[in-house]
């Protein structure tokens, strides 16, 4: 399991890397540079403005002073929020994101494997077509249609769930739901998918030949291996609900690290962009990281490879 | 002569099977019409995307009032923004597609092809860019070089092909073991011919299918991007910032985030049913039984 683990790690190593090289060549591929405004400064104020920011090095040697700052949780200074460190708006708004990600992400996962389990056990009938239809419908209809619609529907017409902050417990309904339903209704088709598999499978066949319960062949042999797939789906899963609380926190307002991130992407704020890019993106090798540990023990097979 | 076996190919069977398929058919319908609206629709229309009408500011919907689909806050014409946003949309769909299996088809059947040491190094490199926050790159390029349209379509085609390229390699796996490969490569053909004129041909039938999977991909990656202000800029419209501007405006005037949602979602829909039905057409063993 060591070995396994050592090998996994090596192999994030360098993703990690092309990650923070790649975010980095692109902005200073970008044309003009950060503090090109409307007004023109002055050449020394230039020189001074890059000597401040280190511009005026060699780009590995910029590269290399980035990696360094990232190490110690130093992402540089924001170059619009001039007061700010970009490390600190992050600090400021990814606990929000995080709150609603992760309930949007507990959500779809149980949410998901219990619909999908039940689709795939009543296979062809009136439940599995209602299922599949819906998690198509969860597909399909990208979030940024849900969640207004949820908000007229909820908010603006029957009142029932507030929206706009999270001032309460009740705030964080509609924004987690819409967050997930895309999420929740693929791990239901993955699901029902695996399950219907793992069913036919021989020694599944063997366990009903001995006698055992429907409920105990389900939850106590077809379970875990139906797992598998929906484990080695929460890397892109955790990626595309990082996505989707952009626009999350945009309809509903939250001051998340999406909401930063947009603001910074319309603003052109380089480093900004380029940090919550680089957090996020740290952020996802490593949860996949831990997502193959998991599948390793999971899964025995695949540690002896 | 170019050999192409059937397993790949689009055969009468798979047509047959995908005419059964009842939501397949509806949804190539229902697509098939959305395209003809898009395109015919804002030429036989009086009304231009752009053009402003001040005494019909964000009127209701209403065929008597000459606005179909209503107007928006500046008093443009709704039916023919969502059709021009529509022509937006799916060409940026089908245009990022074509980029994407160009790079994917490539990667993945010299990969499959070639094998070993190459296939490895190869395979390695999509799964290091599969676990890149992809969205937040596109974001990131669209801040650098600014917001121009045709970076749009490079950008999210030159990310979207890693699943083609796997898909695709897969299927080059066992093509490179089929006789008339082996036959090519007994009598001396190169390598590039046997990819050209053996291998890419026969992966038609997968191909088609992850095209129609990927094009709805596409369009909600672009739409996601217009809706936060990042795709086409205005008068232009998509679906996507059709949708941001609705949602601004829903409680005055719901229909600017119905139309405009309801042509995105049902588009989505039907290309996903389209592409499970091909899907389901072309490999028997996924066929509910």
């Amino acid at each position: 399991m060591l070995r396994y683990a050592l090998t996994r790690l090596a192999s994030a190593i360098p993703t990690l890397l092309l990650v923070v090289a790649l975010a980095f060549m692109l902005v200073r591929a970008a044309p003009g540079g950060p503090f090109d405004t409307e007004r023109r400064l002055s050449p020394a104020m230039e020189q001074r403005l890059a000597e401040a920011y280190h511009l005026n090095e060699p780009l590995p040697q910029q590269f290399l002073r980035y990696l360094g700052g990232l190490l110690q949780g130093d992402l540089g200074p924001s170059y619009r929020y001039r007061q700010s460190d970009v490390s600190e708006l992050i600090a400021d708004g990814f606990p929000v994101s995080l709150k609603i990600g992760g309930l949007a992400m507990l959500l779809a996962v149980a949410l998901g494997i219990a619909a999908g389990t039940l689709a795939a056990l009543r296979q062809n009938r009136l439940v599995d077509h209602l299922v599949m239809a819906l998690s198509m419908t969860g597909i399909s209809v990208p979030n940024f249609v849900v969640a207004p619609v949820l908000v007229l529907i909820f908010a603006v017409v029957l009142r029932w769930l507030p929206a706009g902050d999270l001032a309460s417990p009740a705030h964080y309904v509609l924004p987690v739901i819409a967050l997930a339903l895309p999420q929740l209704a693929y791990i239901a088709r993955l699901t029902r998918a695996s399950m219907i598999d793992v069913l036919k499978s021989p020694y599944i066949r063997t366990a009903r030949a001995q006698g055992l319960s429907e409920r105990s062949i389900v939850l106590q042999h077809a379970l875990k291996p139906t797992l598998l797939p929906v484990v080695s789906y929460l890397g892109p899963a955790t990626a595309a609900i990082l996505t989707g609380s952009v626009v999350i926190e945009q309809i509903f307002n939250l001051p998340g690290l999406g909401r930063f991130f947009v603001q910074g992407a319309l603003n052109r704020d380089y480093t900004l962009v380029m940090g919550v890019v680089v957090f996020y993106g740290v952020l996802i090798v490593l949860f996949n990281f831990v997502v193959d540990l998991l599948y390793g023990l999971l899964d025995p097979r695949v540690r002896y490879r | 002569m170019t050999a192409v076996a059937v397993p790949g190919g689009l055969g009468r069977h798979a047509l047959a099977a995908l005419r059964r398929n009842r939501a397949a058919v509806v949804s190539a319908c229902l697509l098939g019409l959305i395209v003809v609206l898009v395109i015919a629709g804002p030429w036989l229309s009086p009304h231009d995307y752009y053009e402003t009408d001040f005494d019909r500011i964000l009127a209701p919907p209403s065929l008597a009032g000459g606005h179909l689909f209503g107007t928006d806050d500046l008093g443009r014409d709704l039916f023919v923004r969502t059709l021009a946003g529509g022509r937006i949309s799916l060409a940026v769909g089908v245009v990022a597609t074509a980029v994407s299996l160009l790079i994917g088809v490539a990667w993945g059947a010299v990969a499959g092809y070639l094998g070993g040491r190459i296939d490895h190094l190869m395979m390695r490199v999509v799964d290091i860019l599969y676990a890149m926050p992809f969205m937040f790159f596109v974001i990131l390029l669209m801040v650098v070089f600014g917001r121009n349209i045709l970076l749009i379509f490079v950008a999210i085609g030159a990310v979207n092909w890693l699943d083609m390229a796997r898909i695709v390699r897969g299927q080059t796996l066992s093509l490179r073991q089929q006789e008339f490969v082996e036959a090519a490569e007994a009598t001396g053909v190169s390598t590039f011919s046997i990819l050209r004129r053996h291998i890419v041909p026969n992966l038609l039938g997968v191909v088609v299918v992850y095209a129609t999977l990927t094009i709805p991909q596409v369009i909600l990656v672009e739409s996601f991007l217009s809706f936060l202000g990042l795709g086409v800029q205005e008068p232009m419209s998509s679906w996507g910032s059709l949708v941001q501007q609705g949602s601004r405006l829903m409680e005055t005037a719901p229909w600017m985030l119905v139309f405009p949602g309801l042509f995105l979602a049902t588009t989505l829909f039907c290309f996903n049913f389209l592409g499970d039905g091909l899907r389901d057409a072309l490999d028997p063993r996924d066929r509910p039984r």
